[in-house]
């Protein structure tokens, strides 16, 4: 049982090592992107999150994975984690850390992604795969509500009451935390997704094996999991996103995985105390340093340094758009893969009484012809408007209307688009017509 | 898991809308045909209704079974909303076509409406079509000063004018009401021309002089948006002070659905009224 002064709690066991991280707003500048990993704040109690100075973070290491899954399990969660299946890393449900996927890495590119065979045994050695956090937080079918029209013609409309599914993730790495960070912002107005979202207990992972169609770098944070917590446009109250983070050490050879666990909420700090660890070794902290602060220079891709809000702003009429569309089949594969796009369409339905009827939310995407539909046409009927539309939104107008970038650099819209288009290629054309110009 | 270890303040999600998503009941109370396609419906809330509106904003109107849309507020007073709604899809069509005392649902006001005239200067409102509906509360406001007032209404033919009975109405309050056809017929003898053409009989002081610089306001098809501001500003309103408002799909109307999105703006939210100077930049781009 954890003390309820989970401070103390720890305090005094022998195996909980403090750090003291002297100022988390880094007037040193000590934390920022491109520095390892795992010096990360642990929020005792509120009474810590109005200290500016002294925040504590402790590190221990994990021999398995199994005992946090069946901790969270135990608490009521449904874990969900990657998954091998149909040739690809999945995000679905598991009950024991042996359904993740051992010793599997995937190799990506344009149009392009395979799974492949490590070395060692891995769990989280693979890079984004097609599915993002997004179907469990933002699910891609949802009821509003139903109503019911009375005899007397009276319509009596009911939401939906249901409690929200509990999720615990297991392995959101620092791309995708960022991610959902970014829906957060702007889909924490609606209440079936601030319920989840609220419910739903994090364990993001520390990227050391991006993979050739990885820019989170120059999309703004990550690999590392404190990057994203620490950007400077978030603000103070949202000061962690998630609950343990966790950096994989696996060698060839070794049955399984070490794991570097830290928490940063007191939620995970409180999960973390119930786990059979050791303290983390010094030469171990700085092996997963070194390991995330290595996957820092393998990014495969990046965008260019400009401000893309202005160059798109100024390259709405580029003829490029015409030369991207040539090749763009406005499948919307993009939108469905990327852990940020979020629009949506509702549905009005009735059954065959006609006296019920249910209002369902969809995913939608920008790419349909539909989604700018207006009396007498659509707003956007060439395929030209339509990418220009959806590659403008995510990396320009998305700052004007939620104050930042809406790509976290995960290359999901590269790997899964079968024309193979390359967001990050599309980008530097347009900077460099912009440049000519 | 209990409660208190739910990471409950690890996020503070904002829920301001909380039942915003839900449409509350009103009762069609009074139902008036405009046009042949275009209809005035009053509504009454069943229960409880919605927040007090403001001139320019909307509501989602739901036909049961049918679908949602988006309907600018034609008037209404105390918990009566009033729309007028022209019929051009499935739901507009099922709008127009509920009876008195059938139930609509309505959700709002949401969005931007027009901003409060200035204490002074000529107030210039510039109509096409159904875009006089959203207007309206605006020209009712401008009656209580009298003299202040222009309304330029334009149609596409003398059955497509709206409001018709209003206008002595308005004019007896004091205001200036002009109206023009793109084609007239049998029985029309006012003006025919576009309606910026009406234009050259409004006195607009011009700028630099000591009176008090006009306001305008427009609302109708996005051409007629364009030409209008133009117009507006070549006969001396300041742009910053010319308002229009702006149309686009919309499937929620709280900034979660995407589907207004013009540019860097969200038409729900950041609209759907916007000045003149904004609209042109967003418009001047085909398909944004």
């Amino acid at each position: 049982m954890i003390p309820s002064d989970t401070a103390q709690g720890l305090a005094h066991r022998p195996w909980a090592v403090f750090f003291v991280c002297p100022d988390r707003r880094g007037s040193e500048g000590s934390i920022g992107r491109g520095r390892p990993a795992l010096r990360i704040a642990l929020v005792i109690d509120d009474a810590d999150r109005d200290r500016p100075n002294g925040v504590k973070i402790m590190s221990a290491l994990l021999r398995s994975l199994e005992p946090l899954v069946t901790t969270l399990r135990a608490e009521g969660c449904t874990v969900v984690g990657p998954r091998e299946r149909d040739g690809a890393i999945v995000l679905d449900a598991i009950d024991s850390a042996a359904q993740l996927p051992s010793g599997w890495g995937v190799q990506t590119g344009p149009g392009v992604y395979r799974l492949r065979r490590r070395a060692d045994r891995a769990v989280f050695g693979h890079s984004a795969g097609p599915q993002a956090w997004k179907r469990f937080l933002h699910p891609p079918r949802e009821r509003l509500w139903s109503a019911d029209r009375g005899v007397d013609g009276t319509l009596t409309i009911t939401g939906p009451d249901e409690e929200p599914p509990r999720y615990a993730f297991l392995g959101v790495r620092a791309c995708d935390l960022r991610a959902i960070a970014i829906q957060d912002r702007v889909l924490g107005a609606s209440p079936s997704y601030a319920a989840r979202r609220r419910a739903a207990f994090l364990v993001a992972v520390n990227c050391t094996e991006p993979s050739a169609t990885c820019f989170c770098v120059s999309a703004g944070a990550g690999p590392d999991v404190e990057a994203v917590e620490t950007r400077p446009d978030r603000a103070p109250a949202d000061w962690a996103l998630a609950d343990l983070a966790l950096t994989e050490l696996a060698e060839p050879g070794d049955a399984e995985p070490l794991y570097v666990a830290t928490a940063l909420s007191p939620a995970g700090g409180r999960i973390l105390a119930r786990l059979p660890q050791t303290p983390a070794p010094p030469d171990v902290v700085a092996a997963a340093r070194a390991a995330v602060g290595a996957a820092t220079d393998h990014m495969g891709r990046s965008l260019p340094d400009v401000d893309l809000r202005e160059m798109l702003a100024a390259s709405l009429d580029s003829p490029h758009w015409a030369d991207v569309a040539a090749r763009c089949l406005t499948c919307a594969n993009c939108t469905m893969v990327c852990p940020t796009c979020f629009c949506t369409s509702v549905t009005d339905t009735t059954d065959l009484s006609g006296d019920h009827a249910e209002r369902w939310q969809t995913w939608a995407s920008c790419f349909e012809v539909d989604f700018s539909y207006l009396h007498g046409g659509s707003v956007r009927t060439s395929a030209r408007s339509r990418y220009r539309q959806w590659l403008t939104h995510k990396l320009g107008t998305w700052r004007d209307q939620f104050g930042e970038s809406g790509c976290v650099g995960c290359g999901r819209c590269i790997a899964w688009c079968p024309a193979g288009i390359d967001i990050t290629a599309e980008v530097r054309a347009l900077t460099s017509q912009g440049a000519e110009r | 898991m209990n409660v208190d270890r739910l990471p409950a303040t690890r996020v503070r999600l904002l829920d301001p809308y909380g039942q915003a998503m839900i449409p509350v009941p009103y009762r069609v109370v009074h139902r008036h045909e405009e046009t042949a396609d275009t209809v005035t419906v009053r509504l009454e809330p069943v229960g409880d209704g919605l927040d007090a509106w403001a001139p320019g904003q909307f509501t989602m109107v739901y036909a049961f079974g049918v679908g949602e849309i988006p309907i600018s507020i034609s008037g209404g007073s105390g918990p009566v909303i009033q729309h007028t709604v022209r019929a051009v899809g499935a739901v507009s069509r099922a709008i127009c076509d509920a009876p008195v005392g059938s139930i609509l649902g309505l959700r709002g006001p949401f969005g931007r409406g027009w901003p409060d005239r200035p204490p002074e200067g000529d107030v210039i409102v510039l109509a096409g079509g159904i875009g006089l509906a959203p207007l309206r509360p605006v020209i009712l406001a401008g009656l209580r000063e009298p003299g202040r007032l222009s309304v330029l209404i334009g149609a596409r033919t003398p059955a497509d004018l709206i409001f018709t009975a209003e206008y002595d109405q308005w004019r007896a309050a004091g205001a200036r009401v002009l109206v023009t056809v793109d084609r007239a017929d049998a029985t029309w003898t006012g003006h025919v021309g576009v309606v910026t053409t009406l234009l050259s009989q409004v006195p607009v002081a011009p700028s630099g002089t000591t009176r008090p610089a006009p306001t305008g306001y427009i609302c109708g098809p996005e051409i007629m948006m364009r030409l209008g501001a133009d117009a507006l500003v070549a006969a001396g309103v300041p742009p910053h002070r010319i308002w229009v408002s702006l149309e686009r799909t919309m499937h929620c109307g709280i900034a979660l659905c995407g589907h207004c999105q013009l540019g860097p703006i969200l038409v729900c939210r950041d609209g759907p009224v916007v000045d003149a100077g904004n609209a042109a930049r967003l418009l001047q781009h085909r398909e944004l």
